[in-house]
């Protein structure tokens, strides 16, 4: 329960279905930034909540492993010139990591949260889909878990609206129905990115260059920079630039035309199958971004071939493989 | 419930309910008004400090009531490094004190006091040493508490005064006492303390009502200032029905005192030797034979704490780990870190307190079930590795 209307009227939904439920805020951060799903100052409306459904509420304090499993990683791969996904981090290891290993050593039989996203049974497999309101689908960010996760996935808002879950929330009264949602990283506050990674991080400054090799320019180190990035380039060119390319080993920054950034393939790595068939050739639908468009492509096995030309997907985004509107799995843009 | 925090708080001793009761729900009167109401609850309020002075061996007059124990050590050692900034800029207290000290000497020290945080053994006591180290005589103010709030070892009051008198004659000396109460004789614990912090809801009393005794002649800058109340030293109505239930509970807790410790002593060793006999390989932290009566602090290897507590608590048993802090997450323990403690065991380790509500069916249903939770947790956790 993040102190969320999701994951409050998720746990209100489970207590009517009948189930024995328990909620349980993560302590994952308590810097300065503490914002995001899982602050702090949002454990009390956690805690009325569950007080409010009559369930008994618990604090893990997973806040040393957080930052050894999300936090350092984040810093490492802007420093690597690669661009994280903390939040698909945080659900693979503390979420459905360390939370879900403790609940089962309690007793617990499964975790619930509020994502919007439905676990279901076809054919006598489980399997991921979207959630019911496309437009607040949370899949993307579950994209990497494994079948024995899922098997102990619980995910009912999946089938709700936004609107319903707001609906239901204000029916019983929830002090979260009106909550605004929550859409930053939660240990780093809105633009201050740079400023964290360089708090926690030695960099090298560096150039930045054309795709021709021309240096245009000076930066203080690549973390800065994300492929496919327009503000905040420092140069003016005349026309719209975009990072093309990080070399975080040369310290070097290439800057280049839309064009330059167009790919006929996106190679992947580390691809975790969460379900169904994907075998080498097969068609399937491909998403970069937590809320972008699902677009279509073959798996070729290590790369995904667009039908279209794609922008580069920057280093270590998350890149979802769906067939419909269900998961067949995560990999991460190599 | 089994209810088994006595060191986070106690129920409320019924005879402080029944001498609170009509102070809250009959006398309308403010203790410093000048009629025949105000004169009852100013009675009341002079008849609670003399009960408060009588079991802490100090004047009426040195009786500083206040919201509990943290604002009493706020005042203390804030207070009285402020009021003798002209004599020094020393402030010294140890590494494991309640954060109702380490606070406010944190504070201090961005007004350009030096702290100095005094080592504690792996003993849970105080490294007298690294104390002595830690004085000079541009040190204002040490402070050390009586009884550890977590492991609950008592710590040698009369050494530090000692310390005090050869190293640091400038100095004063607080001590929190407020985990002390019920265990140990305060008054001649602190006879050599200048300021002495107590809270109400450790011994019996209600929640946010305290006492800092303040000894005659020392001064103090005050936090709270308005209308001059407790001589100046914390201004506002005093809570008269709080006062008065403190100070009975503090008397009751006083004539008892023997009694029941030796009572719950009992209790606490029959509870730590049947885990012991189930689970041998359990360890308790702070030595065994510096503890107050109520304090079982035991760690169970491979065990999360956390994790045990959430189960206790399913099966009635309402035990703790670390201090609580406001958002109910438990904090990795800092007085466990200050000991020594490796992490790992920090975190296998919670704290059963007992206190005068417990019995032999609190000890009886902790020795029934926990047992059977640590085994559980720990199979469970090798499987779900």
């Amino acid at each position: 329960m993040s102190g969320g209307v999701d994951s409050s009227v998720a746990a209100a939904l489970l207590r009517d279905q009948g189930h024995d439920v328990t909620g349980v805020t993560l302590r994952l951060w308590g810097g300065d930034a503490d914002a995001g799903c899982c602050s702090v100052a949002d454990v009390e409306d956690a805690r009325r909540v569950a007080a409010q459904l009559g369930l008994p509420h618990y604090v893990f304090d997973f806040a040393d492993d957080f930052d050894a499993s999300v936090v350092s990683p984040f810093v490492a791969a802007y420093v690597a010139g690669h661009t994280p996904n903390p939040c698909v981090d945080c659900n693979n290891t503390m979420k459905w990591g360390r939370l879900l290993d403790r609940a089962l050593a309690i007793g617990f039989d499964a975790i619930a949260t509020g994502h919007h996203a439905r676990v279901e049974t076809m054919h006598g497999a489980l399997e991921l889909r979207r959630g019911a309101d496309a437009a607040k689908d949370q899949s993307y960010v579950l994209a990497r878990l494994g079948p024995p996760q899922l098997a102990r996935t619980l995910l009912p808002v999946g089938e709700l609206t936004k609107a319903d879950v707001r609906a239901h929330a204000t029916r019983l009264g929830l002090r979260t129905a009106a909550k605004a949602e929550s859409m930053d990283v939660c240990f780093v506050k809105r633009g201050e990115r740079r400023s964290f990674v360089a708090g926690r991080a030695e960099e090298r400054p560096g150039v930045m260059v054309t795709t021709n090799g021309q240096v245009v320019g000076e930066h203080t180190g690549v973390s800065a920079f994300t492929i496919g990035q327009r503000r905040g380039l420092g140069v003016a060119l005349g026309e719209r630039r975009f990072v093309v390319d990080v070399d975080a080993d040369a310290a070097t920054v290439t800057i280049g035309r839309h064009d330059d950034l167009l790919c006929d393939s996106q190679p992947l790595r580390d691809l975790r199958v969460l379900g169904g068939e994907l075998a080498p050739g097969s068609e399937v639908l491909a998403q970069v971004r937590a809320h972008g468009e699902a677009l279509p492509a073959r798996w070729e096995g290590g790369c995904v071939a667009w039908h279209r030309p794609q922008p580069r997907v920057a280093p270590g985004q998350v890149v979802a493989l769906y067939r419909d509107d269900v998961v067949l799995g995560g990999a991460l843009a190599a | 419930m089994h209810y088994l925090d006595h060191a986070a708080s106690t129920p409320v001793r019924p005879e402080a309910v029944e001498a609170m009761l009509p102070l809250l729900a009959v006398h309308p009167g403010n203790p410093s008004g000048g009629h025949a109401a105000a004169r009852e609850a100013k009675t009341a309020l002079e008849e609670a400090r003399e009960a408060v002075a009588d079991v802490l061996g100090c004047g009426p007059g040195e009786v500083v009531f206040t919201g509990g124990g943290t604002e009493g050590d706020n005042l203390a050692v804030k207070g009285s490094a402020r009021a003798r900034r002209a004599s020094g800029d020393g402030v010294v207290v140890s590494a494991f004190e309640h954060k109702g000290v380490l606070a406010p000497a944190h504070r201090l020290e961005g007004e350009g006091f030096r702290v100095g945080e005094v080592p504690v053994t792996r003993a849970g006591i105080v490294d007298l040493d690294g104390l002595a180290e830690a004085l000079d005589d541009r040190t204002v103010v040490a402070s050390v508490m009586l009884v550890n709030n977590e492991v609950g070892t008592i710590q040698p009051l009369g050494e530090v005064a000692r310390l005090l008198r050869e190293r640091a004659p400038r100095a004063v000396l607080h001590t929190d006492a407020v985990q002390a109460v019920p265990w140990i004789d305060v008054a001649d614990a602190t006879r050599d303390c200048d300021l002495v912090t107590i809270s109400g809801h450790k011994f019996g009393g209600p929640k946010g009502m305290g006492v800092l005794v303040v000894r005659e002649g020392i001064a103090l800058v005050p936090e709270i200032e308005g209308g001059g109340q407790e001589r100046g030293l914390r201004a506002g109505t005093v809570n008269v029905a709080g006062a008065v239930g403190l100070a009975t509970a503090l008397r009751v807790t006083h004539e008892r005192r023997v009694e029941e410790t030796t009572r719950i002593a009992a209790l606490r060793d029959r509870l730590a030797a049947g885990l012991r006999a189930a689970l041998p390989d359990l360890f308790t932290n702070g030595e065994q034979g510096r503890k107050v009566a109520g304090n079982l602090h035991v760690g169970f290897p491979g065990v999360e704490a956390e994790a045990l507590l959430l189960m206790l608590d399913q099966a009635g048993i309402c035990g703790a780990a670390g201090s609580s802090c406001s958002s109910g997450a438990t904090e990795q323990s800092y007085v466990l870190a200050a000991m020594g403690l490796p992490r790992a065991d920090a975190l296998a380790s919670i704290r059963l307190s007992l206190g005068f509500a417990s019995s032999d069916a609190d000890v009886d249903a902790c020795l029934a079930v926990l047992p059977g939770l640590v085994q559980r947790l720990r199979d469970r956790t090798a499987s779900v590795a």
